[in-house]
C-alpha cells in the first residue's frame, strides 16, 4: 500500500470504515491467534528455566505484554477521544469507546498475572509497590470512563464527557505514578524487584513476540467491537441496510 | 462578575445551611468512627491519623459535589450562566471557590479539633490545618470535573466517586504525607510544596476542563 494512493479522510466516514474493518478483521484475527501459538510455544518449550525462579518466572510472557498494553491503549484511547471531540470526528470517538473494555481487560489481566507471580517471587500476593499501585489506578480509570460512557444515553454527549474524562485522565498518570512511587519509597524502603534476572535471548524474544500478539488482537478485537458500535448509532442510515 | 457569583452561591448555601452542617458532621463522625474500629492505643491511632483525617476529607468533599451544579442545572440558572459573555472559566472558578468556602473551610477549621482526639501535637494539629488548606481546594477543583461531567444522569453520585477518587491520590498521598512527616518529626514542607504545585496546576488546568464538560452537559 502505497500512502499516496489512499485518501485516509475516506476511512473517517464510517459507512466506508464499516466494510474495511470487516475485511481486517478475520486477517488480524488469524495473525495474532498464530502468533501467540508461536510465542507461546516458544515461552514454554524454548526459553530456558529460571536459575532463581524456576518455571514461575514463565508468567512474565504474559504478564510484561499485558501490562504494556493496557498502558499504551489508554494513551490510544485519550489520543482517540480528543480527536474524536476536537474535529467532531465521530469513527474516532467510537474507536476510543471500543478500545476501552480492551484496555481495562489487558490491565485486569497484568493484575491477576502479577498477583499469581508474587506468590511465588515474593511470598505475597500484593504488595503495595509503585508499578503494582499505580496500575491499579490505571484500571480504576478504565472503569470510570467506560460506566460513565455507559451511563449517558446520547451517545454524542458520551463521546465528549469520555473525552474530557480521558483527558484529565491522561494528564493525571503521571502524576499519580510519581505521587505513588514517592509515597511508596518513603515508607517502605526498597521492596524487592523481579527483574534481578538476566534475561536470556529466547525470553526476551517469546515476550515481544507475545507483546506482537496482544497487539495484533487488540486491533482485532477493537474493529470487531469498533463495527458493532458502527451498526448500533448509524442503524437508521441506508448504507448499512445495503453492507449487512 | 467573580465577586458576584461567590456571593450568589455563598447566599443560597446559608438558606441551606443544613446541608453544609451535614458534610460537616459527616467528616467528624467518619474521624471518630476509626477510634472505635481499630481500638484506643495512642501509638496506633497516631500512626493512622494522617490517612483517617485525609480519607474522611475525600469523602466529605465528594458528598458535597452534586449541589455544585445540580440545583442551578435543575432550575435552568446554570444555563443562564453559561449564556453570559463573561468567560466560563471565570465563573466556574467563583462556583468552585465558593463550595470550597462552603464546603470544606468548615472541615479545615474543625480538623485540629479532630485531631485532638488522636492524641497529635500542637504543631502537627497546625500542619493539619496548612496541608488541608492547601490540598481542598485541590479536592473541590477535580470533584467540579467530575460533577459537571455527570450533571443530570441517573447514577450521578455513584458516577462522581467512580470518577473522581482515582484522581485525588496524589492530593491523599501529599497530604497524609504532610502530616506523617510531621508526625515523625520530619520537616513537612517538602509535602507542603508539592501540595503547592498540585494546587497551581488545578487552578490552571481544572476550571477549563470543568467549563468544556459542563458545555457538553448542558447542551
Amino acid at each position: 500500500m502505497s500512502k499516496t494512493t489512499i485518501s485516509w479522510y475516506k476511512y473517517a466516514a464510517p459507512a466506508n470504515f464499516y466494510p474495511l474493518a470487516g475485511k481486517m478483521v478475520p486477517w488480524f484475527a488469524i495473525a495474532s491467534a498464530l502468533i501467540f501459538i508461536v510465542g507461546l510455544y516458544i515461552s514454554f518449550f524454548v526459553a530456558p528455566t529460571d536459575f532463581q525462579q524456576g518455571n514461575s518466572y514463565r508468567i512474565i510472557f504474559i504478564h510484561v505484554p499485558a501490562a504494556w498494553m493496557g498502558m499504551f491503549l489508554y494513551v490510544l484511547l485519550a489520543i482517540y477521544a480528543g480527536i474524536g471531540w476536537a474535529f467532531n470526528a465521530r469513527l474516532a470517538s467510537m474507536m476510543a469507546t471500543a478500545i476501552a473494555p480492551t484496555g481495562a481487560i489487558f490491565t485486569f489481566i497484568s493484575l491477576v498475572t502479577g498477583s499469581l507471580w508474587g506468590r511465588p517471587a515474593w511470598g505475597v500476593w500484593w504488595v503495595w509497590d509503585a508499578r503494582l499501585t499505580s496500575t491499579l489506578i490505571l484500571m480504576f480509570l478504565y472503569i470510570g470512563f467506560i460506566s460513565l460512557q455507559s451511563s449517558i444515553e446520547d451517545p454524542r454527549r458520551a463521546d465528549r464527557a469520555g473525552a474530557v474524562l480521558a483527558l484529565v485522565g491522561v494528564i493525571n498518570v503521571p502524576i499519580i505514578y510519581f505521587s505513588v512511587q514517592w509515597w511508596n519509597s518513603l515508607h517502605q524502603g526498597a521492596t524487592i524487584t523481579a527483574k534481578s534476572f538476566k534475561m536470556a535471548p529466547s525470553m526476551l524474544a517469546a515476550m515481544l513476540i507475545l507483546l506482537a500478539a496482544c497487539w495484533i488482537y487488540s486491533i482485532a478485537v477493537v474493529l470487531a467491537r469498533v463495527r458493532c458500535i458502527i451498526r448500533e448509532r448509524e442503524r437508521e442510515a441506508p448504507w448499512l441496510a445495503e453492507a449487512v | 462578575m467573580f465577586r458576584w457569583i461567590v456571593w450568589r452561591d455563598l447566599v443560597l448555601a446559608w438558606r441551606r445551611r443544613t446541608d453544609v452542617l451535614a458534610t460537616l458532621f459527616f467528616f467528624v463522625i467518619v474521624v471518630s468512627l476509626y477510634p472505635l474500629g481499630i481500638g484506643p492505643e495512642v501509638q496506633l491511632l497516631r500512626r493512622i491519623a494522617p490517612g483517617v483525617v485525609w480519607v474522611a476529607a475525600l469523602l466529605a468533599s465528594m458528598l458535597s459535589l452534586g449541589r455544585l451544579f445540580g440545583n442551578d442545572y435543575q432550575d435552568g440558572s446554570l444555563e443562564q450562566i453559561l449564556l453570559t459573555p463573561q468567560p466560563v472559566y471565570l465563573l466556574v472558578f467563583g462556583k468552585v471557590f465558593a463550595h470550597w468556602l462552603v464546603s470544606e473551610i468548615p472541615l479545615v477549621v474543625i480538623a485540629p479539633v479532630v485531631g485532638l482526639q488522636f492524641g497529635l501535637s500542637e504543631n502537627t494539629l497546625a500542619i493539619i490545618v496548612l496541608s488541608l488548606l492547601l490540598g481542598t481546594p485541590v479536592l473541590s477543583m477535580i470533584g467540579s470535573i467530575g460533577a459537571a461531567l455527570t450533571l443530570g444522569l441517573r447514577s450521578a453520585n455513584v458516577l462522581v466517586a467512580l470518577l473522581v477518587l482515582p484522581l485525588y491520590v496524589p492530593v491523599l498521598i501529599f497530604g497524609a504525607g504532610a502530616i506523617e512527616a510531621s508526625i515523625g518529626g520530619l520537616s513537612a514542607k517538602p509535602y507542603l510544596l508539592l501540595q503547592a504545585a498540585t494546587l497551581v496546576l488545578a487552578i490552571v488546568f481544572a476550571p477549563g476542563a470543568t467549563s468544556a464538560a459542563l458545555r457538553i452537559s448542558v447542551e
